[in-house]
């Protein structure tokens, strides 16, 4: 796209249309499950077991862990043939704060960018300004000050900052947890202490008194980071989760697809234990996990 | 709004639900969430909201939903289907082999206007209403309508809004819109039929 292309396209929307389509886009989301997929086959797999959306990635979390250094945004081609295999939504991720990495996956036509702590962060202090952009993006945050600063900057969706690739529900859970307990603090504050919150967020005055008013983020709240077996995905759904991503659990398991629907069957009946038990029946070996103490490399502090 | 005290069943296994909850509570029907027949029969009026069609069509089906759910669409209920919902109605999807509730004689084309970044507003005239703001997020159209659907609403020669016989559908979202005239209308068929069942 030219740069005389992206004015015209500026000028056919206006801002506040474009904020509501494209958290509009993340509603439509809601009550699903998104799959990290690596070629067109298993995003097919994807879509058959019932995925709301796939995120195109050259390695899923667990192997960018094993195999180290510097991770990168996706192969354009690889991102391509993904979106040619299926009719879901395809996202995609650039690293924390690489405007261009951003703009090359807008440029692709991609549904959703995860701005994303998975892959070694571009900017250690700016993130993107992501209401430059026609396309929605999607922000891990492990608390509500950073998912409002997420917000202020332009994204249409939050997930928390679970730790990628470890097969480990414990960080999504806190962040879960913390995220109500802030909003219901939030929620019961007196109006003359918006102020003080605004600087403790930091983030504009306008946006706290906008999210206490509605006693919930602005925009839709998935989980993401250690989900991999159907109990995982439902506990997330009963800590107040709007939706999952799943990422290595899935692929990495003995049986991706039968994994893969029990998954979503879980996310939408999260709060009927019977239904639960037999859609985690005998789905084979799950991802092998690492526990907290044992990860290297905590993905969750990058970009605050 | 009413005298007759209506219940609504809101199709609930995924998608944007509780939008559409919100706009008919606030319009003062009962809603509850469908995700079993178990409460089917009780409902004056069926909701079938945004989200994955391919997602919402395959768990209607292996939660034991999808019989029922098609058997209430015939023999009467008030149906109100936005964006994925609609497709689910359509009686045969472009490109597509899947086929879902199918009880509207239309041919429908998802993603039709293109990915995300053709996603729209603007205001349409719709039929009954006059000018409307329409949210179309990766939204179909339909191609082509048997000769007894009443088109509500096009876009560009497109067709986004009909009516045929006790079903409502719409290729944009109403429920993100401040806007509950289309809502009332559907609502007040609603009213009357349920009426008219325990009349």
């Amino acid at each position: 796209m030219t740069q005389k292309d992206k004015d015209k396209d500026m000028s056919n929307i206006s801002t506040s249309e474009r904020v509501l389509v494209n958290r509009g886009l993340a509603q439509m989301l809601k009550g699903g499950v998104i799959m990290d997929v690596t070629n067109a086959e298993q995003a097919a797999i994807a879509e058959r077991s019932g995925a709301v959306a796939v995120m195109a990635l050259e390695r899923i979390p667990a192997d960018i862990r094993a195999v180290g250094g510097v991770a990168r945004m996706s192969d354009p081609k690889l991102i391509r043939e993904i979106q040619r295999a299926v009719s879901i939504p395809v996202m995609a991720k650039c690293r924390i704060g690489h405007i261009v990495e951003a703009q090359i996956l807008a440029a692709l036509d991609i549904d959703f960018i995860d701005e994303s702590e998975v892959l070694t962060p571009a900017d250690d202090v700016y993130h993107i300004d992501k209401r430059q952009f026609t396309a929605p993006f999607v922000c891990g945050a492990r608390d509500l000050g950073e998912a409002l600063r997420r917000i202020a900057e332009g994204a249409s969706m939050i997930r928390t900052k679970g730790e990628p690739g470890t097969g480990n529900i414990v960080q999504a859970t806190r962040h879960m947890r913390r995220i109500t307990t802030e909003l219901s603090r939030l929620k019961s504050c007196r109006e003359d202490e918006i102020f003080e919150l605004a600087k403790e967020f930091r983030v504009p005055i306008s946006l706290v008194d906008e999210t206490r008013r509605l006693g919930r983020l602005p925009v839709v709240n998935f989980a993401a980071g250690g989900v991999s077996t159907p109990a995982d995905a439902a506990l997330m759904m009963l800590l107040g989760a709007e939706g999952v991503f799943v990422g290595s659990g899935i692929f990495k398991s003995g049986d991706p697809a039968k994994r893969a629907a029990s998954i979503v069957q879980a996310v939408t009946n999260y709060d009927d234990p019977k239904l639960l038990a037999k859609v985690s029946e005998d789905l084979g070996e799950p991802m092998v996990g690492i526990n907290e103490d044992e990860i290297e490399l905590i993905m969750e502090e990058r970009g605050r | 709004m009413s005298k007759v005290k209506v219940r609504l069943g809101i199709v609930a296994v995924q998608g944007a639900f509780v939008e559409h909850r919100r706009v008919f509570e606030r319009l003062g029907a009962e809603c509850v969430e469908i995700r079993n027949a178990r409460l089917l029969d009780e409902c004056d009026g069926l909701v079938l909201p945004g989200g994955e069609s391919t997602t919402q069509g395959k768990l209607a089906r292996e939660l034991s939903l999808f019989e029922p759910v098609r058997a209430a669409i015939l023999r009467g209920v008030p149906t109100f289907a936005t964006c994925a919902g609609l497709i689910l109605l359509a009686e045969r999807i472009v490109d597509d082999s899947a086929r879902y509730f199918a009880t509207i004689p239309c041919v429908a084309r998802r993603n039709a206007f293109g990915r995300q970044n053709a996603s729209f507003t603007t205001a349409l005239d719709v039929r009954g209403i006059g000018a409307f703001p329409c949210v179309f997020i990766r939204a179909p159209y339909l191609e082509s309508v048997g000769k007894d659907v009443e088109i509500l609403a096009t876009y560009c020669d497109r067709v986004v809004g009909v009516r045929y016989r006790n079903q409502w559908g719409f290729a944009f979202h109403p429920e993100l819109t401040d806007d509950d005239r289309l809502a009332s209308q559907y609502l007040a068929d609603v009213v009357s039929y349920a009426a008219r069942i325990r009349s």
